[in-house]
């Protein structure tokens, strides 16, 4: 009888731990495939983007070209002020450098694609318009057109 | 003593290893929003541009911004959320009142501001001029195709697009 006699001694079974593994590692999967990695390195400028609900979704990504629009993180404040800056992948510009930028994008990209490019302008909340123009302006002189203004998804309202 | 039972490895410390990856992708991830409004800038001015088509004042709908970001429309003040119903009156009007517009295709939404209206205050006014515009067009292609103008297919969308063309003119503030 000593056969069954020392299944009695234990309580409850402990919860098989064996699994964890494997679900932790699906979240793990997730998050690295959900990761991008910003290859224009670190953001200078603070971006609090406002809200709008009639937008649409970028779907192709190599095709834009962002522009940052907002005041200097505060690492950078003493050297460059408090006033918004326009940051290019990652270093500050004027707004001269706005055009051959665009431009340089482009070279970059195959023939057909060309004509598909859109600048996307994520700019703070509370940047004046002056700047923004400023921007607009470049970009019709160099003929880059199509623009997205970045926003969340939200209602207007919320821009108080 | 004849046979040595075979050791497992203890898988125990995987799951920490994992939790330790997930944490740091955890911590690296931003769920980049790619939304945003989509804008089509005027080509660059040149030399031989003509004139701007001279649009009568009734076919235009003011808007004006200033730098403390008040807004008036045909010179009264006015709140964000009163715009979209503004627009749409204004270019649904079909020349029932003669203060406003004679037809959608004559009708022109032109916003003025000042270089310290803040983007914000922009771009909300922008999203409900353009809310109001996708809510003409999708009230005018469920009446006529039965649908909402998403599900339309592209000739019947340019159909709709011809009906009530999006008309906004942006004047640059002066420096």
């Amino acid at each position: 009888m000593g056969k069954f006699s020392k299944k009695k001694d234990s309580g409850t079974p402990a919860i098989s731990t064996a699994s964890l593994p494997d679900i932790v590692f699906m979240l793990l999967f997730f998050f690295m495939v959900a990761t991008v990695m910003r290859e224009n390195g670190e953001k200078k400028v603070m971006v609090r983007l406002p809200s709008a609900d009639q937008v649409k979704k970028i779907e192709k990504k190599g095709l834009v070209s962002f522009i940052y629009v907002g005041k200097p993180i505060p690492k950078y404040r003493a050297k460059f002020g408090d006033e918004p800056r326009i940051q290019l992948n990652d270093a500050f510009a004027d707004v001269s450098e706005v055009g051959p930028f665009v431009l340089k994008e482009k070279a970059a990209k195959r023939e057909e694609e060309k004509p598909l490019m859109i600048t996307s302008i994520k700019a703070d909340e509370d940047v004046g318009m002056g700047i923004i123009t400023d921007i607009k302006e470049e970009l019709r002189k160099v003929n880059a057109l199509k623009v997205n203004y970045s926003t969340k998804k939200g209602s207007v309202l919320d821009n108080k | 003593m004849a046979k040595r039972k075979l050791q497992e490895i203890n898988a125990g410390s995987m799951a920490d290893i994992a939790f330790l990856l997930l944490i740091f992708f955890l911590v690296t991830t931003t769920m980049e929003s790619n939304y945003g409004i989509r804008r089509k800038l005027p080509p660059p001015d040149t030399e031989q541009t003509e004139k701007p088509p001279v649009v009568k004042k009734k076919n235009v709908l003011e808007i004006v911004i200033n730098g403390q970001d008040q807004m008036l429309i045909e010179e009264e003040p006015a709140d964000v959320k009163d715009v979209k119903n503004i627009a749409i009156d204004f270019i649904t009007n079909n020349g029932k009142d003669p203060k406003s517009s004679d037809s959608p295709q004559k009708a022109v939404i032109s916003i003025k501001h000042s270089r310290e209206t803040s983007y914000k205050k922009y771009i909300s006014v922008y999203n409900e001029l353009i809310a109001a515009y996708n809510e003409i067009r999708n009230r005018y292609a469920r009446q006529k195709y039965g649908k909402p103008f998403d599900k339309l297919t592209e000739e019947e969308q340019k159909a709709v697009k011809e009906a009530y063309p999006q008309k906004i003119a942006e004047s640059t503030p002066k420096r």
